[in-house]
């Protein structure tokens, strides 16, 4: 199904290859760089390094935990751990790579040149890695240049007054703040600089009803962006006070109020979580009617599920609060509305299987993560249900149960999916094919993996086994399910390693892929592989939601129907 | 082929949805055989033996949802299993394209529909027991707990009784003839802990500046576990919970005892010397003596404790001798400072500490 010719030919502007420019020169192009392209690749590249770094973390943290009353690192350590695995992975890794791909493709999708503010941009890019860079020099400077370095260790949601300088000494905590704070300014760049590419730089004939899917995932997650990082900002800035200034926002011993930081924590915490799930879902969008052959199943309804999640998950927040002792009408309101999203996640779900229904599916790596991603998170949905009825969760927060149910979401969702896009886009990225036979070593590898871990992991939070305790007792009973999880470990990092040789291999030595390797619908395909700086020659004219199906079957154009 | 709505294969959904009815009510079935209440205490504290009102309540709730949750799965599960299999490209097919299909809107609004229904009868199953559980009312001779969570030990005390213990919460059963729930008061001396005995009830958490409340009616005597489950700091992971429930009659026994000032004997007066002469009195209470600290836990009764610590070691003369020589070795992190104290008055403080009756 190779196509190898682009169907609007690129102009012609001879390109110097990288590899013969000192390296020096190359170097500065980067980080000088406004190119959409390259700031996606960087935005993703570090979210990746950033994805290892956090993977390390949990390897140790599930090697401490395989078997009871281990001691292979002190509590101190292991809280660090934790509170550094959550804080990168969610900052530092998921969030960057979603931004990559938003960044990379939106323009290409819409038919754009580049985002509305590339300036803004690669100044979102560089906030987000210096806050980043901050957060691990904690390592070198939490108790100030006089004394050695440790991490922060209030944990990622960093309740009060944990936080507080009684009990939080040196500036362990500070490197927290302040590394969120900034990468925040930077997501909130990002957030705007989609949002308004999304609303003006929309290439000739691309109806906002005409956009390819991600796009419309992407622009509602930029929404999300704009609504959520500002408390988390607000947040940031009042402990910031308290610590520095003799504030006393959370400070429970001046009279503070420790559930307030939880409230403004949540209120972001919650859309976060759609802020990164929605760009994977995105991606299911687009890459499983590619390999069905078909048309995604719904879209008018898609596009509203989508709309009507961001909104709704505005309103959910305290059901992670669910065991602060909110009054029982307070709590029936969050039971309601979190179990609301069920509603507009349940669509989604369906319409994947309707769009696979009826098709003539290829189980390429791409589609076979996608399709791993459908199903988990059709279990991370039914456990979500579970967590959302109060009283279901007054036993299962906080719990190993918790664990599972979000590392369900982020692993088997917003992970399968970017793995997804990983192998779908690289080819337009380099311009050259992955293996398959390594893409489904990785897959496999994985799945079974991200299964030994995760699944196993809901069980000793169904037998009492709290979050966040570096050691357990034998007599518990716990042993069993955690050398399990433990070992799944093993499988994900092999898997990981695996892309990695992938990646790099098919950079060299990869079949060239052309154009369009797989057959597929969206503008971005259109231009050759990798896209010119300019993206296209001449902007391309929109006619339908698959601009190249028209383009391929003239007998039976889509917008004959739409 | 191109077509606003798809055929939709009506047997098959079908003969889905009797198996997963099948499903569901094998493990309803299955569920609540296997229940009961009141099947005892356990060493794992698992969520599904409830022993006590608000677990049960829980846990019923719980069946209910995981059954709805098993339905749907198995649904939309056979659903993905059915396209996959079935739609898969094969090697005898063509190059054609499939038809192509845009949606159908009967197709959608069912399953807007259906998932809007289900989610009803979930919200209001939980409403129920919210209700249930949070608006309890509690009958006049309810036992009356405080519990102030501090980093990282429990301390709980008896308002009616006008005493104070630690780490070991005594409640009496409450069986149907004679119930006797016990309403524990939530606070905190310093930072976020959270209560939770999963056999007994749900978690709930102690915040400073606040004050949460919960309770229990245990319905079989026994030793429950349980822990802190909202990280507090260094030493969250033992910051354990042990909850004695007792019968009527030795619940009686060890409020008597607990309300009794400390036992003095000049046996042990050396040791008592080196505690009052030494900062343990600052954080320490010993009824009937000059030691009035409330930063540690209340040791007038320490041997009637089975363990030290919170429940991080067994309250043996070794492990005493261990904890005030180097409280780290026992949980490293913990806020007893290691006193250094001569051996000759770790011995006499050990002795001392272990007349406390």
């Amino acid at each position: 199904m190779a196509e190898a010719q682009p169907i609007v030919p690129p102009l012609v502007i001879p390109q110097e290859r990288e590899g013969s420019r000192p390296f020096v020169q190359v170097l500065h192009d980067w980080i000088v760089t406004v190119d959409h392209k390259r700031l996606g690749i960087m935005y993703f590249s570090y979210g990746i390094l950033a994805l290892v770094i956090g993977g390390i973390e949990a390897s140790i943290m599930r090697a401490q935990l395989a078997v009871a009353n281990n001691n292979l690192v002190s509590p101190e350590v292991f809280n660090q751990l934790f509170t550094m695995h959550g804080t990168t992975m969610i900052f530092f890794a998921a969030m960057p790579i979603v931004f990559g791909i938003a960044n990379y493709l939106t323009p290409l999708m819409i038919g754009a040149r580049d985002m509305a503010f590339p300036r803004l941009n690669a100044w979102g890019f560089w906030m987000t890695a210096f806050g980043g860079i901050i957060l691990y020099f904690s390592f070198v400077g939490g108790f100030g240049l006089y004394g050695a370095g440790s991490a922060p260790d209030v944990g990622w949601f960093a309740y009060a007054p944990l936080t507080s300088p009684a009990f939080s000494v040196g500036h362990s905590t500070d490197y927290w703040t302040i590394g969120l704070l900034i990468s925040g300014f930077g997501s909130i760049a990002t957030g705007l600089n989609i949002m308004t590419t999304v609303l003006c730089m929309r290439g000739p004939g691309m109806k906002l009803n005409r956009m390819p899917m991600l796009v419309w995932l992407n622009s509602v997650m930029a929404f999300l962006i704009l609504v959520a990082i500002g408390p988390l900002t607000a947040a940031q800035l009042m402990l910031l006070i308290d610590r520095f200034l003799g504030g006393h926002f959370f400070d429970t011993q001046a009279g503070g109020s420790a559930v307030i930081w939880m409230h403004f924590f949540w209120i972001f915490g919650h859309p976060e979580v759609y802020i990164l799930v929605l760009p994977a879902f995105g991606i299911l969008s687009e890459v499983i009617p590619v390999f069905s052959r078909k048309p995604i199943f719904g879209y008018n309804i898609m596009v509203a599920a989508t709309v009507a999640i961001g909104f709704i998950s505005l309103s959910v927040w305290a059901h992670h609060m669910f065991t602060v002792g909110m009054t029982s009408y307070a709590n029936a309101f969050f039971v309601a509305s979190t179990s609301a999203i069920a509603v507009p996640t349940g669509i989604k779900i369906f319409n994947w299987v309707g769009t696979m229904w009826g098709g003539k599916i290829t189980f390429t790596t791409a589609m076979l993560f996608s399709v791993a991603a459908v199903a988990q998170m059709l279990i991370a949905g039914l456990t979500g249900i579970m967590l959302a009825a109060a009283p279901f969760d007054w036993q299962l927060g906080n719990s190993y149960f918790v664990i599972a149910h979000f590392h369900y979401v982020i692993l088997g969702v917003i992970v399968f999916g970017v793995f997804s896009a990983a192998y779908y886009w690289y080819p337009k990225v380099t311009g050259r094919m992955m293996s398959e036979t390594l893409g489904k070593w990785h897959f496999w590898l994985f799945l079974i993996g991200f299964h030994m871990t995760f699944d196993f992991m809901h069980i000793p939070g169904l037998l009492g086994m709290p979050r966040r305790i570096y050691t357990y007792e034998a007599s518990r009973g716990w042993q069993t399910w955690n050398t399990i999880v433990s070992i799944g470990v093993i499988f994900q990092a092999l898997a990981v390693l695996i892309w990695v040789f992938n990646a790099t291999k098919s950079y060299f030595r990869g079949k060239i892929a052309g154009s369009d390797p797989w057959d597929a619908w969206t503008l971005e395909w259109s231009t050759s592989s990798p896209p010119p700086d300019y993206n296209f020659a001449e902007l391309p004219v929109v006619r339908s939601r698959r601009p190249l199906w028209d383009l391929k079957h003239p007998e039976d154009p889509d917008w004959k129907y739409e | 082929m191109r077509s606003r709505n798809c055929e939709w294969h009506n047997s098959t959904l079908r003969n889905l949805a009797k198996r997963a009815l099948l499903g569901l009510f094998f493990v309803t079935v299955m569920g609540w055989g296997a229940t009961g209440f009141a099947l005892g205490p356990s060493s794992t504290p698992s969520i599904f033996s409830p022993d006590s009102t608000p677990a049960h309540d829980i846990y019923h709730l719980s069946l209910f949802v995981m059954a709805v949750c098993l339905g749907i799965f198995l649904v939309v599960f056979s659903l993905i299993v059915y396209s996959i299999v079935k739609y898969r490209r094969k090697a005898t097919d063509d190059d054609r394209e499939p038809p192509q299909i845009y949606g159908s809107n009967q197709v959608e609004l069912a399953w807007t529909v259906i998932p809007i229904l289900i989610v009803v009868v979930l919200f209001l199953a939980a409403a129920r027991v919210i209700h249930a559980v949070e608006d309890a009312e509690f009958p006049p001779n309810t036992i009356e707990v405080t519990a102030t969570g501090h980093q990282f030990w429990w301390e709980f005390q008896y308002p009616a009784y006008s005493f104070t213990t630690a780490n070991e919460l005594h409640v009496p059963v409450s069986d149907g003839s004679h119930p006797t729930p016990t309403h524990i008061i939530l606070l905190s001396a310093d930072t976020d802990h959270s209560f939770w005995v999963p056999q007994l009830a749900g978690k709930i958490d102690l915040i400073p500046n606040r004050r949460n409340e919960m309770w229990i009616d245990p319905k079989v005597p026994g030793h429950y576990v349980g822990q802190c489950a909202q990280y507090c700091g260094m030493q969250h992971a033992k910051m354990l919970l042990n909850v004695f429930v007792d019968t009527p009659e030795d619940f009686q026994k060890w409020v008597q005892q607990q309300k009794e000032p400390a036992t003095t004997s000049d046996q042990v007066a050396a040791g008592r010397k080196v505690f009052e002469a030494n900062a343990c009195m600052n954080c320490h209470t010993i009824t009937g003596t000059i030691s009035h600290g409330r930063f540690g836990p209340d040791l007038t009764h320490l041997m009637s404790r089975t363990t030290i610590a919170s429940g991080a070691a067994p309250n043996t003369q070794d492990n005493l001798t261990l904890w005030i020589k180097d409280p780290d070795a026992i949980k490293p992190g913990c806020l007893m400072p290691a006193m250094q104290l001569d051996e000759q008055d770790v011995n006499a403080l050990v002795a001392y500490l272990m007349s406390l009756h």
